[in-house]
């Protein structure tokens, strides 16, 4: 559970910390590394490592459907494949787009927003990769996790919804069968956070729910 | 004590609740038996047949006798035992059906006859069924009366019967799995247990169990029948019950007693449907919502701590499905509301200093005693009058954690003239108060929608031998194997073929 005093506690823990170390840059995120090489892969068990996310927006925090839909209207352009240290305008809130690798299954967004003194509360994180299929895969899965309300699309189709606060479990948000089409595959998700931890993993399930190895991951425009 | 047949021809009664339904009236039913996916069953008095499409729904369909030369046993038969035909019981085996039947003359001088044949279709043109003679007997001075047989075929591929009621010992020999006959007339049988009648043997996991059953029948809500049970490592026993007591002096653990509007309960038969699902065949002595009439039933059974467990019909209701997997539950993807309304958190618990409607103030705790705010009025269950005004008529089903919301609430409503199941009718399963249906999608995936009868929409639903469900749709639009629910994520439902070595397709059903 997401204790609301222990959020509160962070709250103020947060702001502490933020107002002693204005000067200071905080030392990098712990789990996270910047990319090397152009394309990597999927893990062993099929979690994607390697994501473009963008710097946090702040949103209302709030978790239920209709809230996490208007927040969702703070959004970069769709259509407009975003770059690393690429700046943009959202809400009145400067924010750039970083390459990430993760060195866990999951990107910690608690971790990306803290080393980079930004705000880990009541805030939309937005995400981006592409997958590299060898072939075409039917019946395939998008299957995710996410810490807290999440939506994630795959080449421009909307197939997780989650909404409320929740936990990033492996394989929580599951879409239906969808074909996993050979070549380039864009997931766009976003992530809204209430309090305190914030994170999410992804993976592809095949037809018999096990997770697909042996694919591409890369940032590249095309 | 001698088993005294009151059986009578009942005329067919038309069903009201709970049970099978159709032609169900019988007493001392053969194990139920499964060919070319219809079902049988034979009864006392002449061996009556009853069929089912789907093991819900009953009719009766003549008699084995009748088809006899001369409409009786042959003259081995008679002459070992008499001119009656109780309690058959019926094994498939290779290309052969071998029907075992009580043929007793004045008991306690009885005989087993065996009857074979290779399809149990009354309408097939191969049907005919052969005398193969007396298997085992009863002179009528020695210590059995030999009736009610009950037979299995062992892991080892040997065959086995029992038989015997009250008269001296429940017995056992060794038959022919080739021609159902006798292995050894000259070796003697071995007697297993005593005080009973309807036994049958079955094995599982290392273990032979003997299923017998004791008191009195044919008083209609006046007998006392009940099935007991022993088990043993060697299908010869010894069969200890469940405190150590030998079934030959009498022992006996309690397997199923008369409860709610059935009296009575005899002649157990397994039906083992696979993949994890396995029922039991039995007769009510009397059916008390039938004016009292001995039924047939056909109930689930679980097993528990290495015994045979009388698993309860599904009461037609209101439950929560809650994924083994998961352990999140089916619900509407609608924005719930909570039981209640929504509030601000009334404080923390006594001595937290949590005041309520916010977190602690900054400063020092106050002074003196906590004073946790007093508890409010009882809030009422929501129901989905209160909340489902902007529900969609048709939207997705999703998993999430159980909050006694009325999006979580589904009512379990039998479908008229609908089987799916022995022992159950299709279920509609829609949201409570509303008409919105759970339904299987072209796709294999799932909805609600408004409720029309369709085969997505009917639900068969098989309770495992861990007590868990099986819920699966009677039909998906374009999908030929059969499918069944599954939580393919935490808050993903999906339909998927049924695996048995996992809890993904395992639900438990919960009262609200």
């Amino acid at each position: 559970m997401k204790n609301l005093c222990l959020a509160s506690t962070l709250l103020t823990f947060m702001a502490c910390a933020a107002s002693a170390e204005q000067v200071a840059p905080r030392a990098p995120a712990p789990s996270l590394t910047e990319p090397k090489g152009a394309t990597g892969r999927v893990d062993s068990r099929g979690f994607i490592h390697r994501w473009l996310v963008l710097e946090p927006v702040p949103v209302p925090g709030r978790l239920t459907e209709a809230a996490v839909n208007d927040a969702l209207k703070t959004a970069p352009p769709p259509d407009a494949w975003p770059r690393a240290g690429e700046p943009l305008t959202l809400s009145n809130t400067s924010v750039t787009w970083h390459a990430l690798d993760t060195l866990n299954y999951n990107v910690n967004l608690y971790h990306f927003a803290w080393a980079l003194s930004k705000p880990t509360s009541n805030v939309l994180f937005w995400a981006t990769t592409v997958i590299d299929s060898p072939r075409d895969m039917a019946e395939a899965r998008l299957a995710i996790g996410s810490n807290a309300a999440s939506r994630w699309w795959l080449n421009g189709e909307l197939v997780i919804a989650l909404n409320d606060d929740r936990q990033a479990v492996i394989d929580d948000g599951v879409s239906k069968r969808l074909t996993l089409r050979k070549g380039r595959n864009v997931i766009r998700a976003a992530i809204i956070n209430g309090g305190g931890a914030t994170d999410f993993c992804a993976r592809f399930l095949d037809a018999n729910d096990q997770p697909i190895a042996g694919l591409g991951v890369t940032l590249a425009a095309d | 004590m001698l088993k005294k047949i009151l059986f009578c021809s009942i005329a067919a009664l038309a069903s009201t609740a709970s049970a099978l339904d159709g032609e169900i009236q019988i007493h001392d039913p053969s194990t139920v038996i499964q060919q070319d996916g219809r079902y049988y069953t034979y009864g006392t008095g002449g061996l009556p047949i009853l069929v089912s499409d789907d093991g819900w729904n009953w009719q009766r369909k003549g008699s084995l006798i009748s088809v006899l030369p001369g409409g009786k046993p042959g003259a081995d038969v008679l002459a070992r035992g008499g001119n009656n035909s109780w309690a058959p019981d019926i094994i498939h085996i290779g290309d052969k059906f071998f029907v075992y039947y009580s043929a007793p003359g004045t008991q306690p001088k009885s005989a087993i006859g065996l009857l074979v044949g290779r399809t149990l279709d009354p309408d097939s043109p191969d049907y005919k069924w052969e005398d193969g003679g007396p298997v085992a007997w009863s002179d009528g001075v020695e210590d059995s009366n030999a009736i009610d047989p009950g037979v299995l075929l062992g892991p080892d591929g040997k065959l086995w019967l029992t038989y015997g009621s009250y008269f001296g010992y429940i017995r056992l020999v060794e038959l022919d799995p080739k021609t159902g006959k006798r292995l050894r007339p000259d070796k003697p049988p071995v007697n297993i247990a005593i005080n009973s009648e309807a036994s049958i043997p079955i094995y599982r996991d290392g273990w032979y169990y003997l299923l017998v059953t004791h008191g009195s029948c044919c008083q209609g809500a006046n007998s006392t029948y009940n099935i007991r049970m022993g088990r043993a490592r060697k299908v010869t026993g010894p069969y200890l019950d469940n405190m150590g007591v030998d079934m030959i002096e009498g022992g006996g653990k309690l397997f199923a007693a008369s409860r709610g509007r059935h009296v009575g309960p005899g002649h157990f038969g397994l039906l083992d449907l696979g993949q994890g699902v396995q029922k039991f065949s039995l007769h009510y002595e009397a059916d008390l919502d039938r004016g009292g009439i001995s039924v047939l039933d056909i109930r689930p059974l679980l097993w528990n701590d290495g015994w045979p467990v009388a698993g309860d019909n599904l009461v037609a209701g209101t439950y929560i499905f809650e994924s083994a997997r998961t352990g999140t539950v089916l619900e509407l993807a609608v924005q719930g509301s909570p039981v209640g309304g929504f509030r601000q958190r009334r404080g923390g618990p006594p001595g937290s200093g949590i005041a309520p409607n916010g977190p602690p103030p900054s400063g020092p705790p106050p002074s003196g005693p906590p004073s946790p705010p007093p508890p409010g009025p009882a809030v009422s269950d929501q129901d989905s009058i209160q909340v489902a005004s902007n529900w969609p008529a048709t939207t997705d089903v999703r998993l999430a954690p159980a909050m006694l919301q009325a999006q979580q609430k589904w009512t379990l409503t039998p479908a008229p003239n609908a089987g799916c199941t022995p022992g159950a009718p299709c279920y509609r399963i829609s949201i409570a108060g509303t008409e919105r249906s759970l339904t299987a999608t072209a796709a294999g995936e799932l909805a609600a929608a408004p409720f029309t009868g369709a085969a997505e929409q009917l639900w068969r639903i098989d309770q495992l031998t861990d007590g868990t469900y099986r819920v699966s749709p009677k039909g998906v639009p374009g999908v030929a194997e059969p499918l069944a629910l599954s939580a393919v994520g935490s808050s993903m439902p999906t339909l998927a073929k049924f695996d048995p070595a996992s809890d993904r397709q395992r639900w438990f059903l919960r009262t609200p």
